[in-house]
């Protein structure tokens, strides 16, 4: 399988992509680690006349941890993400559903920024993201701006990104209390066909925050706020749990395929759901 | 959209060729450099079959363009061992009947390669978890771990020794 014909630019600052961007328009894409993208080029299923390589770019590499503060460079791999021991300790979390993406060769290539920008609602980072409420940020001709991950997501490869921007980085302030990410494949290197992500933090027997994610059980991630509000202000019985999970399978809206029909997915939805409240609870 | 001149250091030589950005990198290695160990299997990043050294990292060649190679360091199965001078991981699999058809050892062993390189003494479930980006359907993996453990132990060894 061999892709169309491109020209290749390999620019090395944010602002030589976001001219390229502007000056071709719709028949420019970025290419960060190229796992989504380049299958999809090989079986010519896009039509891409300027690749813009983001290989070049130092600024957009890298983690930082500043106070509360976690920021990550849109080009940082998930190898990179698991192996670095200040990310671990920081945010647990990320660390856990990192290792659950694809396999080692996809996450030495696989960036953060590919797998959160390129809007496709089996990727992991999405839901993630929106369980760690972060903050996404994009640089256009116009500037730079923020747009939350809980805002981002539109339908299957549409988000609040236009087409002459980049994101750049994505941002989070440091989580605490108990968390997980549980995440139900076929086998290593697939999709998933329920994730969820959970953090809950508890302060006197009663849970004080929480967050509810779910990956690929709906056309984009989906932030359960009827299972937070579930959650929250309860001591975390099984009552209160078992009305969380269910109001997040309501909040699913998976589609059949491969995978299995809705009815299974939903089934998984709910297992996997109690799973990750259960886990989160036992770490809170 | 015309050529462009790729350079590369391959299995320690360099070298420097023109190619369309679009070619992949597998396609380069087999068919512009006659390095032909690394197989094309799936062609869709699922198998491992492609699996060389880049940069220090286990990659699927089949998932990278040329263009994305320029300047890289890259090792293919021909860089690790020789049919005279094998390398450990290539005695081990021997020993340990590590293969049967054999289309998927030169992306196992490389990917292997880079596993000892990262972690020189691990478990039977790390060697598991590490090679899960490489499909065989011959041997039901069980002695392509055995095989990766004991190179890891020979490696050690050597180690210890020297």
């Amino acid at each position: 399988m061999i892709a169309s014909a491109f020209e290749y630019h390999k620019p090395d600052t944010v602002d030589g992509v976001v001219s390229l961007l502007s000056k071709w328009g719709d028949d420019a894409r970025v290419i960060a680690g190229g796992h989504s993208l380049i299958p999809v080029m090989k079986q010519r299923m896009t039509d891409i006349s300027h690749l813009i390589d983001l290989g070049g770019i130092a600024e957009l590499k890298g983690i930082s941890i500043d106070g509360d503060m976690i920021t990550i460079g849109a080009m940082t791999t998930q190898h990179e993400l698991i192996t670095s021991e200040a990310l671990a300790k920081a945010a647990p979390l990320i660390h856990e559903a990192s290792l659950q993406i694809a396999d080692p060769q996809v996450r030495y290539m696989g960036t953060i920024g590919g797998n959160v920008a390129n809007g496709d609602p089996a990727n992991d980072m999405p839901g993630l993201m929106q369980t760690l409420d972060a903050t996404y940020h994009l640089t256009g001709p116009e500037g730079s701006r923020t747009v939350k991950a809980r805002d981002f997501y539109e339908a299957a490869y549409f988000t609040a990104r236009e087409d002459d921007e980049i994101l750049t980085a994505i941002s989070f302030a440091k989580p605490s209390g108990g968390f997980a990410y549980e995440k139900q494949k076929r086998k290593i290197g697939d999709y998933a066909t329920a994730a969820a992500g959970v953090m809950i933090t508890i302060e006197g027997g009663t849970c004080i925050a929480a967050s509810v994610a779910l990956t690929n059980l709906s056309d984009t991630p989906v932030y359960c706020a009827a299972s937070v509000d579930a959650l929250l202000g309860s001591s975390l019985d099984d009552a209160t749990i078992k009305a969380a999970v269910t109001a997040a399978v309501d909040a699913s809206d998976p589609v059949a395929d491969t995978r299995g029909p809705v009815d299974f997915k939903k089934h998984v939805a709910g297992v996997i759901v109690k799973k990750a409240i259960t886990s989160a609870l036992a770490r809170a | 959209m015309g050529k462009t001149h790729l350079k590369m250091t391959v299995n320690s030589k360099e070298v420097e060729l023109l190619v369309e950005p679009r070619q992949l990198l597998i396609h380069v290695l087999r068919e512009e450099l006659s390095l032909t160990g690394a197989h094309i299997g799936c062609e869709s990043s699922h198998c491992g079959a492609c699996t060389i050294d880049m940069n220090g990292m286990s990659v699927k060649s089949c998932t990278v363009f040329a263009a994305q190679a320029q300047d890289a360091e890259i090792t293919t199965i021909e860089g690790l061992g020789s049919p005279d001078g094998l390398h450990v991981l290539q005695e081990m699999f021997k020993e340990h009947h590590g293969l049967q058809c054999g289309y998927c050892t030169p992306g196992m062993i490389t990917r292997a390669h880079r596993l000892l390189q990262e972690n020189s003494n691990p478990t039977e479930e790390e060697v598991r978890f590490g090679i899960s980006g490489n499909l065989c359907r011959c041997t039901g993996y069980q002695n392509i771990v055995k095989a990766i453990l004991a190179a890891a132990a020979k490696m050690n060894e050597v180690k210890e020794s020297a």
